[in-house]
């Protein structure tokens, strides 16, 4: 079987589009959210969106195998909010780890699943990690602007056990997604080295995906497009993106830029256009598509796919879209000042 | 997409945005007074618990110009760890001062990593070092790379600091050896301090640091091209501490040549660097002795210097004896000084003297910017300074404003009282470039005739300004930019113009940008007119010209008809020819028997100064065949004044050149000044001769040869080739000369200007190059016969000497047979050619005033003009070792002779 690097090499991947439009598709109520298990529990957990992996794992894995259907090589778990800090809103930390795990379980039997069927498309695990709901280079107070809701070492150890839960259950890589403040992605960045320095295990792929959250073309925290790069090309990606809050017209100048500075691969999985006034998105399958194909005829890209809003709809059509069209090539990394 | 991405291994940092180290990028201050070890006032209000207050002094850093901030909290009566977090958590929430990246810099690890923890960008960490043991150091580098940090190494080692140049380049390769092999850093994330001790202190044994700090970084740079250097610069001085004026000189002085040896940073007290060559005169001798420890009483010799500063109190530090000059002499002071203390007086006084106020701007303030672009590009001058400058500069154009607002008023009422803008313009520096001095002086100058601004300062992404242009639907867009990358972002715009549907014209300015550039890299992306604007000036007309519905078809068209054939030439000035390895080509040098030549010794060594020499004598050397090619008359003289075609109007612009010129000698329009040098030389390696200055310093010149196949018994030239080798055991001779007839040209210039006479004022100029050309031939037959005297017996009509039938050849730097320009700067130098001439070398090495020329002297018999052709790639990396370049850098001004794609 064809390994991540190698059909990078070969082709424009496809990721996976939303989860959570998908979950709403469902229509679920409190007592889904809970299922048997936490039938009981103390507090409401409707929303708590990676509580399915662990109470209706068989909807995961259908919105996973849906997406496979449509053409992805690489699925995201369900485990963007899978953190100890980020489960506190629903008082469920300690099932962080598990949840985790869970996520992994479903993706991969799904995902090996497609590989079985067709070995010459091998699909891939990516162990989503999200921003938290905590920041550390911005005050919640106005105030008080030096005041953090919570630490450096804090936001490590929560990344840490995710990355633990997500290497252990079997993930093939790592994904660090919708990034709208670079340091909580040092935070995830350090958590994985010290990991995987600590176990010993080969390392594992690591995407990282920042937010441009509008026009001004810099992240929520103040960073320009390179210099977030720049802040975070110690992780020695596997490949440097953008996802979320743009629609991809909106993301093409970041992207065209992403492309001229990264020495690793690109990817770019927008929102299916900017929402519209009821926070709905309206972008067609096959205009999402096009503005895609335009940024893999520009050679722009390596990995693409969507975000909020985004279907298996959209994502069948712009894997159709950029099927024939070559991948952006790996830059010549210059090791003198030639 | 182009396949042949690269991405070059800089130095990359940020704090909200990016800060890339680029070869060209000169030296960065990293600012100082955030450290409570060094600033007694930043201490206290850490102590004291005034953050904000302390913010204040890390914004005022950042405005005098640091690049990077150093923050030190190691104080034995603060918690240093929470006084980190505190003070940079804080910095985060001041946009204005967190853009730029944070050194955090401390002895203790614990504050070093409260610091990372608080850090989004890509920040310093000064500094760890092989003090406490190679396990310890990995630990710490290892931590430092988890946190995606750079690292500044201490030349320590496990028995204390490097004191010796020997210890100091080891010890810093022993750890950058560890750190790119047994850590996996990025050679380029490592910054050596190889320790700035204090010189002059009175102990013998230290008055060679400084010469042995500077030797270091030209080792390290050698042994590891990639790695950077920083270091503390103010302990060099530290013995005269309470005494600022010297201090400055000597840290002036330091960073001069440090910054040539490879020093890239310096933690600096960002507002407070003197510019070298405004160091007086004494001073700056005291302190090069004392720097590079020339002689031996230097360090008394500056301390009794000193002294009689300290008598004299403040009068030193704060000298007004340049109030005294003339307006243009004070606001050109003020301007190179960073000097705002009188520029509102002065300015109005000024304006008050000149017709016009656009004039202020155009005449002293932009001479004065001029002075301060060729200290800046010749490394006399950084970037704080020059941001000082520009503050002048626009407190200086603010004053004028009201009064061009009210001119232009004006103007419009005497026009029929309607407000009609003439045209809306769109300015921008581009993405990634700050510099706007140009752009804004373009803004006024368009102002000023009529046109709508649209300015959107410096920094200015694509989007923004293809957004701008539309909603404000603007006429023409104008891009500025003055740094080497702002050349592709550019090319951007235009692509996404093209993509956007645009429709209107893009003009393309700034100091990088050229017109070939412009051909052949943007034009092609955008077919709706783009158009190269040299300069200020320029831009009125050719905005005229664009938003005339009559003019600017035709424009547009000529421009492109131009561009594609600049684009078709550059594309095909690519046949194939085979070239030599360098050793190959230095074995065929040319073959000189030297002995059986014995060099003629010069009948006057040293140089030899001409000022107001006779215009009528320079006349009759003028050939005149150049002035016909200038307007664009080709023809031999004087054949071409009995020419079928053009022979009527040759001879009209003859005859009305000879009045001219009759003006020109009988009212003495220009000063024809120049200055000559022979000076003993020596070959003293394949391509280098060594030239002994009139102070007795040798000087090596580094030529280049030439390496294309020739025909066999066909030598491979060098310049070099016609200096006696130094192993001939028999002494030669080169000499140099810079000539100038501009002066006094522009107030000429002026006035056809204002009598809207521009055939006059082309005519001027085409005779004003002649006559330095004229100027040149003599001054060379003068030497050949006089001076050096080595062919007495010449007697040659001026036809002969067209031809070149002399012994002996003038080539001059920047031109075939030695086309890298920098070499400019020794030929100035030794001949001291800006003090004797008034000649002034840009950025970029062109001469000012423009009718100038100037260039080597060869009294070799077998000497001849050859141009050096296309080399490649082994010679220029040769070449940079030579002038102790990257190759970067010897590629970027070997450019046109590069034989290979970059």
């Amino acid at each position: 079987m064809k390994s991540l690097q190698e059909c990078a090499r070969e082709r424009i991947l496809i990721i996976d589009g939303a989860m959570g439009t998908m979950i709403q598709r469902y229509k679920l109520q409190e007592s889904d959210y809970r299922g048997e298990r936490f039938a009981n529990y103390h507090t409401d957990v409707k929303g708590n969106s990676d509580l399915l992996s662990i109470t209706q794992p068989a909807i995961i894995e259908a919105i996973h195998r849906e997406y496979l259907e449509a053409g992805a090589d690489i699925i995201e778990t369900n485990t963007f909010s899978s953190t100890v800090i980020a489960q506190a809103d629903y008082d469920m930390q300690s099932l962080a780890y598990e949840m985790n795990v869970a996520a992994v379980q479903v993706a991969r039997r799904a995902a090996d699943d497609y590989t079985r069927r067709n070995p010459d498309k091998p699909r891939f695990v990516a162990g989503a990690i999200g921003p938290l709901n905590k920041t550390l280079s911005i005050s919640p107070d106005v105030n008080n602007p030096g005041f953090r809701s919570v630490t450096f070492d804090e936001v490590v150890n929560a990344y840490y056990e995710q990355v633990k839960a997500l290497t252990e259950a079997g993930a093939d890589l790592l994904l660090i997604e919708t990034i709208f403040d670079t340091l909580n992605c040092k935070g995830a960045i350090f958590a994985i080295k010290k990991y995987f320095r600590d176990s010993g295990r080969p390392e594992l792929p690591i995407m990282i995906s920042g937010t441009i959250t509008d026009a001004s073309g810099r992240t929520l925290s103040g960073q320009t497009l390179e210099a977030f790069y720049i802040s975070v090309m110690h992780a020695k990606p596997f490949s440097i993106g953008l996802n979320c809050a743009l629609g991809g017209a909106q993301m093409r100048p970041y992207v065209e830029e992403l492309a001229n500075i990264a020495s690793c691969y690109v990817s770019c999985y927008p929102n299916a256009g900017l929402p519209n006034t009821f926070g709905e998105y309206d972008e067609q399958p096959h205009e999402t598509a096009h503005i895609i194909e335009d940024f893999a005829r520009e050679g722009f890209v390596n990995i693409v796919g969507g975000c909020c809003g985004t279907t298996p709809d959209h994502i069948r059509h712009i894997a159709e879209n950029v099927k024939t069209i070559t991948p952006r090539p790996l830059p010549v990394v210059e090791t003198t000042l030639a | 997409m182009n396949n042949t991405q690269t991405i070059k291994p800089y130095l990359r940092l940020s704090g909200l945005e990016p800060l890339v180290v680029r070869p060209e990028t000169n030296f960065i201050n990293v600012g100082e007074r955030t450290n409570v070890t060094g600033s007694k006032k930043f201490a206290r209000l850490i102590r004291e618990g005034h953050f904000e207050e302390a913010l204040s002094v890390a914004r005022q850093q950042v405005e005098s110009g640091a690049q990077i901030l150093d923050v030190n909290m190691d104080d034995a009566l603060l918690d240093g760890e929470k006084a980190m977090t505190t003070f940079l958590n804080l910095l985060a929430s001041e946009p204005d001062i967190s853009r730029i990246p944070v050194m955090i810099d401390s002895s203790k690890f614990s504050v070093i990593e409260a610091g990372l923890k608080c850090l989004q960008g890509k920040c310093i960490v000064n500094s760890i070092s092989l003090k406490e043991g190679e396990e310890k150091f990995i630990e710490h580098a290892i931590i430092c790379q988890s946190y995606g940090a750079s690292v500044v190494v201490m030349a320590f080692d496990e028995n204390g600091q490097a004191d010796t140049l020997e210890k100091r380049v080891s010890f810093c390769h022993r750890a950058y050896k560890i750190l790119v092999d047994k850590v996996g850093y990025d050679p380029q994330d490592i910054i050596f301090d190889p320790n700035i001790f204090a010189i002059a202190t009175g102990i013998e044994e230290h008055n060679n640091y400084a010469v042995e700090f500077i030797e270091a970084c030209r080792r390290i740079k050698q042994l590891m091209p990639l790695a950077k250097i920083s270091g503390g610069v103010s302990n060099v001085s530290f013995s005269f501490r309470g005494n600022d004026a010297v201090r400055e000189a000597m840290h002036a002085v330091f960073l001069f040549h440090a910054i040539k040896a490879g020093l890239d940073m310096g933690i600096v007290n960002a507002g407070m660097i003197q510019i070298y060559d405004e160091i007086e005169p004494q001073l700056r001798e005291l302190c090069e002795d004392a720097i590079l420890n020339r002689r031996e009483d230097a360090t008394e010799r500056l301390i009794a210097f000193a002294e009689t500063v300290k008598a004299k109190g403040k009068t030193v530090e704060k000298d007004e004896a340049w109030r005294a000059g003339t307006v243009e002499q004070r606001l050109s002071h003020a301007l190179v000084n960073g000097i705002t203390d009188y520029i509102e007086a002065d300015t109005e006084e000024a304006r008050q003297k000149y017709p016009r106020p656009l004039e202020v701007i155009e005449g002293p303030l932009m001479d004065g910017m001029n002075i301060v672009g060729d200290l800046f590009g010749s490394g006399k001058m950084f970037l704080p300074q020059v941001v000082k400058s520009a503050r002048v500069m626009k407190k200086s154009v603010a004053v004028l404003t009201p009064y061009i607002e009210a001119e232009k008023l004006e103007l419009q009422a005497k026009n029929g009282g309607e407000i009609k803008s003439a045209g809306k313009i769109l300015l921008a520096t581009v993405k990634g470039d700050v510099h706007d001095i140009g752009k804004n002086i373009v803004g006024v100058v368009l102002g000023c005739n009529g046109y709508e601004i649209v300015d959107l300062g410096v920094m200015v992404p694509a989007e923004k300004i293809l957004q701008a242009a539309r909603e404000e639907k603007v006429d023409i867009i104008g891009l500025s930019g003055l740094i080497t990358p702002s050349l592709d972002e550019m090319v951007h715009i235009a692509r996404e113009l093209k993509r956007q549907q645009f429709d209107i014209p893009l003009l393309i300015g700034g100091a990088t940008t050229s017109r070939t550039h412009t051909a052949v890299k943007i034009a092609p992306e955008y077919e709706n007119g783009v158009v190269h604007v040299l300069d200020a000036s320029r831009s009125v007309t050719v905005t005229g010209n664009l938003l005339n519905k009559a003019l600017s078809k035709n424009f547009l068209s000529d421009v492109k008809t131009e561009y594609t054939k600049l684009n078709e030439q550059f594309r095909n000035k690519k046949p194939v020819k085979q070239y030599l390895p360098i050793a190959e080509a230095r074995k065929l040098k040319v073959d000189i028997d030297w002995a059986a030549y014995n060099p003629v010794k010069p009948a006057q060594l040293g140089t030899q100064v001409f000022d107001n020499y006779d215009l009528g004598e320079i006349a009759k050397y003028i050939d005149w065949q150049p002035f016909f090619i200038a307007w664009e008359l080709h023809g031999k003289f004087p054949q071409i004044l009995e020419d079928e075609v053009v022979g009527k109007e040759a001879t009209r612009l003859y005859n009305e050149a000879q009045e001219m010129l009759k003006r020109i000698i009988s009212e003495k329009w220009l000063r024809a000044r120049a200055v000559i040098g022979l000076f003993p030389a020596n070959a003293i390696a394949d391509d280098t001769v060594s030239v002994t200055a009139i102070d007795g310093a040798e000087v090596p010149l580094e030529f280049l040869r030439q390496q294309i196949k020739k025909a066999p018994g066909q030598p491979n030239v060098s310049l070099a080739d016609y200096i006696a080798p130094a192993a001939t055991g028999k002494q030669d001779y080169i000499g140099g000369f810079a000539v100038t007839t501009g002066e006094g040209i522009e107030k000429w210039l002026e006035h056809f200007k204002k009598e809207h006479d521009d055939y006059s004022s082309i005519m001027l100029k085409a005779l004003a190059d002649r006559l330095a050309e004229a100027f040149t031939e003599l001054l060379h037959e003068r030497v050949r016969k006089e001076f050096w005297a080595y062919a007495t017996d010449e007697h040659l009509t001026n036809d002969q000497l067209i031809k070149e039938e002399y012994l002996g050849i003038r080539p001059a730097p920047g031109y075939p047979a030695c086309p890298e320009h920098t070499e400019k700067y020794k030929l100035f130098d030794l001949l001291n050619a800006t003090e004797a001439t008034g000649i002034t070398l840009t950025e970029s090495l062109a001469m000012y005033p423009a009718a100038s020329v100037s260039g080597w002297y060869f009294a070799n018999p077998q000497s001849r003009y050859f141009g050096l052709g296309k080399i490649e790639k082994d010679q220029v990396e040769d070449y940079a070792a030579r002038k102790g370049w990257p190759l970067e850098e010897a590629e970027r001004w070997l450019r046109p002779n590069l034989e290979y794609d970059m």
